[in-house]
């Protein structure tokens, strides 16, 4: 077998797809991808399905040696990308030889890149996904982040790949937000106009202690009605829930899947993404927006993922 | 969205919330009941059996069960009218005979750290809080939080314990606790503020077995205690 070798596994790399629904009643979250928009584009520069495994890397990038030729695509955050050293354009499908290493570095924007190989990255699915969970050790990798000296073996080619480049216009709208839309959470009502108003006015700061189970945020304290006792319910993504002491968590894509906390908003499906380039010491506010809207933005989305501009041809030459 | 009554809800009667832009949360009651709990797992057993194709992903807790949905392809009210045949069925939908499940747990010493000082503070000795702890037929009300954690209600009031003021940053995995008025086991090694008494050699979640979890929701579950000898012979199979 041949596929690709990890050099150096950077801070944090796991094989990640879109993850594996419907195992809440057993307790098991999703998982997937952090940024799942980054992953559907690279997948789809690559001639891959949406949901074809690749490696999902954090803040700081890794090296990897191919052992066979294969076409790749890097997207998510600019973690500076190279091939022997020759810089790589990012959301461009590129021809890796047999022999050359692919190297990322600390991130220039985002918390999030992807390394999207065509054929995919093959491990054996667990609960119908490649998707690593960590805190469970299960599915991706042996259920870890990579290491020195791993293995990962490649699924097989298909015949249809063409080079194309994502459309500069579509990256744009991409673009990571600084502003997350939020519709109101089922314990909305457990928090007062000042309270609210503290939520939608004021600026959060990211901590460190952001991961793929939830993202701490820093700010000015949201008190919550403290007469009202909270049953243990079941949580989504993008949940921004809120402990007594007032600074208010995400929980993300290996959340917990039920919670005791009070839940004062929950960020719009099409928002996800830009959560998962968010890093420590990174200032975000919060913008209450209704249902309906929360659903046309995500239609809208997609709709761009389906256009067919959303691809170009291209030549690139590195 | 229609915002929940506050008034007392018939049995079987849901009130249905948005929790985010894909996922509607469908309450019963607001008490940690049996009668709720039957009706939140009538309802996931109803929509296990005839699966609404929109839905992505279902969250049982102590009386509400979430739903993740596919936004595109419908919303919360358009749900809400599909979920409402399903409600209807709920009061005489019969309950499948639940599964009596033992776990045997070595109680005390490196295993349970928490033991003898709970047991001290309780007014009782260590082997009493055993007796107590591994005495009542619990039942469980769902599985959350991480991979086959099982939430089990039916801790006798005298083991009703504060959690710890600082969390353990690791409890070793098959770890047996106590939180409150909540006992549980921890299937992984994880995070946890719960008060340590003692351990299971069983495997809670089996990635290997066509079941992977070893409880699930509804099932009856008794602890054994076993000696150290016990705990080393279960490990070695």
């Amino acid at each position: 077998m041949s596929g690709i070798l990890v050099q150096v596994p950077g801070l944090f790399a796991t094989i990640q797809d879109l993850g594996r629904e419907g195992f809440g009643p057993i307790g098991v979250s999703a998982s997937g991808a952090a940024d799942a928009i980054s992953l559907r584009i690279g997948n789809r520069l690559v001639g891959n399905p949406d949901g074809a495994a690749a490696l999902e890397m954090t803040l700081v990038g890794g090296s990897f040696t191919f052992e066979r030729a294969a076409a790749i695509a890097v997207t998510g955050a600019d973690f500076g990308p190279s091939v022997d050293n020759v810089p790589l354009p990012m959301w461009t499908s590129i021809e890796i030889q047999k022999g050359q290493t692919v190297t990322l570095g600390p991130s220039r924007s985002g918390a999030r890149a992807y390394l999207c190989i065509h054929g995919g990255i093959a491990v054996a699915p667990f609960l119908g996904s490649a998707s690593t969970h960590v805190l469970s050790g299960l599915g991706g990798f042996e259920g870890r982040a990579l290491r020195r000296g791993d293995r990962l073996d490649l699924g097989p080619p298909n015949a249809h790949f063409r080079k194309r480049t994502l459309s500069p216009k579509v990256l744009q709208s991409f673009e990571p937000r600084k502003i997350i839309r939020v519709t109101d959470g089922p314990q909305s009502d457990w928090f007062a106009n000042a309270s609210w108003k503290i939520f939608c006015e004021s600026t959060f700061r990211i901590t460190e202690q952001a991961n793929r189970m939830g993202i701490r945020l820093e700010g000015r304290r949201i008190p919550a009605n403290p007469s009202r006792e909270m049953i243990t319910e079941g949580v989504s993504l993008g949940a921004v829930q809120v402990p007594p002491l007032g600074q208010p968590i995400i929980l993300f894509v290996e959340q917990q899947t039920t919670g005791g906390y009070p839940k004062i908003a929950n960020v719009i499906a099409a928002d996800l993404h830009s959560v998962g380039q968010f890093r420590p010491r990174d200032e975000i506010h919060f913008e209450r927006i209704g249902l309906k809207e929360a659903r046309s933005l995500l239609i809208r989305q997609e709709a761009i993922l389906a256009s067919k501009e959303l691809l170009q041809e291209c030549n690139p030459s590195i | 969205m229609r915002k929940s009554k506050t008034s007392k809800l018939a049995a079987g009667e849901a009130q249905f919330r948005a929790a985010s832009d894909q996922s509607l949360l469908v309450s019963f009651g607001h008490q940690i009941t049996l009668e709720n709990h039957r009706s939140v797992l009538k309802l996931l057993r109803l929509l296990q059996s005839k699966p609404i194709d929109e839905i992505r992903n279902l969250h049982p807790a102590y009386c509400s069960l979430l739903i993740k949905f596919d936004p595109l392809r419908l919303d919360h009210h358009e749900l809400q009218t599909r979920l409402a045949p399903y409600l209807a069925r709920l009061q005489r939908e019969p309950l499948a005979k639940p599964q009596h499940v033992e776990i045997p747990v070595c109680y005390g010493g490196e295993f349970g750290p928490d033991l003898n000082d709970m047991a001290a503070r309780l007014d009782m000795t260590p082997a009493q809080a055993i007796a107590l702890h591994s005495s009542p037929i619990y039942v469980v009300y769902f599985l959350g939080f991480a991979p086959g954690f099982a939430y089990l209600g039916g801790l006798p009031e005298a083991l009703a314990f504060p959690r710890l003021e600082t969390p353990r940053a690791k409890v070793p995995q098959g770890s047996v606790g106590i939180g409150g008025n909540q006992t549980a086991v921890y299937p992984f090694a994880t995070p946890g503020g719960w008060r340590l008494i003692g351990r299971t050699p069983v495997a809670m979640f089996r990635r290997d077995q066509p079941r992977m979890n070893l409880l699930q929701i509804g099932d009856h579950v008794r602890f054994r205690p076993i000696s150290k000898e016990e705990f080393a012979e279960f490990s070695s199979r």
